[in-house]
């Protein structure tokens, strides 16, 4: 019989102590994606990890070897799906790079402000999931809403709300209309409010706060060698942002900040992202004003008849358009040869379009550097070490997007 | 800063001939260099504290099938300090095409290496865990060759010469 401050004795070696191999994934609720996770762990700590992908590999870059420039706009939409106007204005960009087609300032300017929504809506549900998977629900319960705002924006403008298709190789498809300037106005009204709230519900909160600082860092001189970049090589301290070091769209005509971290950790990436969002508002204000300023009104796309697809109102009613349209969706259009890599600032890193021409109508070789294929790899030697909780917020923290993954 | 004469001038006095073919292309240059003095050239590139190329922006793979070296492994680094963007070409031939592998200068290089040889079947020599990444493991062939087709050439139902690539159309001469 054992009194009250005996302790049981156990011999060196009796009891046998091992590690237990725990599969995370591919389905399950806090990967937010089919991602599979193989994780040794010794109580509750991470041993050692190997992450398995390619579940929903589509082979997107073996189909744009055999598609038309203009339809592959459709295969970036799926790339990462939570900005796919970004995917979108890349690919773009990267065609009229190739054909050399400038465009007019009010075209870029338009498309700074689509680009920057879908950078806020890509972070927006990124931070509140980050809240969901540290046990608070609510925030992403009243930001949800704002990201179905911009939904809606984006509807106005091209028709649809996930993936989008939103512009065309030389411009924009239509001009934006009133609906969606009064929706504009409208969020950037309302989202500022409701986005001081989500901060003041996460950034000091005590419990939030120790559940991410600390959890998956990362240092500067490692996020460099494992190919990070965007907001998750920002948050570990490097100032890289495309939009900054090689402005596209007009993004040298903006004044924004790019909010850097020091610690590399889930904290700072939060921090760094929400940051990010406040700039983004700022952009699409700037762009708002400086379209005011412009003397053109009603642009909406270059003069590029051969390469721009009409609208369809002209191409029934117009004969030239009718030849245009007719050339482009068959394909009649060659582009020239040559090899161009374009980069954008994409919503988690940077999306880069690798593309070969031959001189055909469609691309020789089309490479997508996806930003968090490249910085994923690194996700075992952050979790390492840490708790299973901890390997849960790195990577909802980490924003890895499962079709950008796997393309 | 530097332009991308000094990068040029830098690498040839440093390795001669064997880096050669410099094209400019839409503000990137790009040089292409052997199998035996890839590793160098690339080692030189991330060491050199003036050109200070620390990263590996994009690794890929491309097949030209009509060339005599068929395959072609394409680098895109970056450096910061600099803001310039340089490209890298290593032509390979044979079926089984060999190139060292990069994953001892970047730790980026190791997925995107795995992703090459899945799609190309380029092997990387000294790659710590060279397997498929987004194929599955049972495949054989290297699906991303010119010599696969997108679809099932049986199909009856589908006729694809109007739209898409139709093989007649493919140039030879690139």
């Amino acid at each position: 019989m054992l009194t009250a401050n005996q302790h049981i004795k156990l011999k060196e070696g009796e009891l046998e102590k091992e590690t237990i191999t725990l599969n995370l994934g591919p389905s399950h609720p806090a990967t937010h994606g089919v991602f599979q996770n193989i994780v040794e762990i010794d109580g509750e700590r991470i041993v050692s990890g190997t992450a398995t992908i390619g579940y929903i590999h589509r082979a997107f870059e073996k189909i744009a070897e055999h598609r038309p420039y203009y339809q592959i706009t459709p295969l970036t939409d799926r790339l990462n799906y939570c900005s796919a106007p970004i995917n979108n204005m890349g690919w773009h960009m990267t065609c009229e790079k190739l054909l050399g087609i400038t465009l007019p300032k009010r075209v870029e300017y338009l498309r700074v402000i689509i680009m920057e929504l879908a950078r806020i809506a890509d972070h927006l549900i990124c931070n509140s999931i980050l809240g969901v998977d540290t046990g608070a629900y609510s925030g992403f319960l009243y930001l949800m809403q704002h990201r179905e705002k911009i939904y809606e924006i984006w509807e106005e403008i091209c028709g649809s709300r996930l993936t989008t298709n939103i512009g065309r190789i030389g411009g924009m498809e239509r001009d934006f209309n009133d609906i969606a300037w009064r929706k504009l106005d409208e969020f950037l009204k309302d989202y500022p409010k409701a986005l001081k709230e989500f901060e003041k519900l996460f950034t000091r909160n005590r419990i939030f706060m120790e559940r991410t600082i600390g959890a998956g860092p990362i240092s500067a001189e490692r996020a460099i060698n494992y190919g990070f970049t965007g907001p998750n090589l920002r948050a570990a301290g490097v100032d890289y942002d495309v939009r900054v070091l090689q402005p596209y769209s007009s993004y040298e005509d903006f004044d924004f900040i790019v909010p850097v971290g020091t610690k590399g950790d889930t904290y700072d990436r939060f921090l760094v992202r929400n940051e990010e969002m406040w700039q983004s508002l700022s952009i699409i204000k700037q762009a708002i004003e400086k379209l005011e300023k412009l003397e053109d009104k009603t642009s909406y796309h270059a003069d590029v008849p051969q390469y721009y697809l009409p609208e369809k109102q002209e191409v029934y009613n117009n004969m030239e358009a009718l030849i245009y349209q007719f050339k482009i969706v068959m394909g009649e259009i060659d582009a020239p040869a040559g090899e161009v890599y374009h980069a954008v600032e994409g919503a988690n890193g940077e999306l880069g379009f690798y593309l070969i021409s031959d001189g055909g109508r469609v691309p020789y070789r089309l490479h997508f550097r996806r930003p968090c294929f490249i910085y994923y790899q690194a996700f075992p030697e952050m979790a390492k070490g840490g708790l299973i909780s901890d390997a849960i917020v790195t990577l909802s923290s980490l924003n890895v997007i499962a079709g950008e993954l796997d393309a | 800063m530097i332009t991308n004469e000094t990068i040029l001038t830098k690498l040839q006095a440093q390795f001669g001939e064997r880096v050669h073919s410099p094209e400019l292309q839409y503000h990137i240059l790009s040089i292409t260099t052997d199998q035996e003095h890839i590793l160098p050239v690339m080692t030189f590139l991330k060491e050199d504290a003036e050109l200070n190329f620390i990263f590996l922006t994009d690794l890929c793979g491309v097949h030209y099938p009509h060339r005599d070296q068929k395959f072609e492994v394409v680098y895109h680094l970056h450096s910061f300090t600099n803001n310039i963007r340089f490209r890298v070409k290593l032509p390979i031939s044979g079926d089984h095409p060999k190139a060292p592998t990069m994953t001892t200068l970047w730790s980026s290089a190791n997925w995107m290496e795995r992703e090459t040889y899945d799609f190309y079947g380029i092997i990387f020599e000294g790659h710590p865990n060279l397997k498929r990444i987004l194929n599955v493991d049972e495949m054989t062939i290297f699906p991303m060759r010119k010599e696969y087709p997108l679809e099932d050439n049986t199909r009856k139902d589908k006729n694809d010469e109007m739209f898409g690539r139709d093989p007649k159309l493919i140039r030879t001469d690139i």
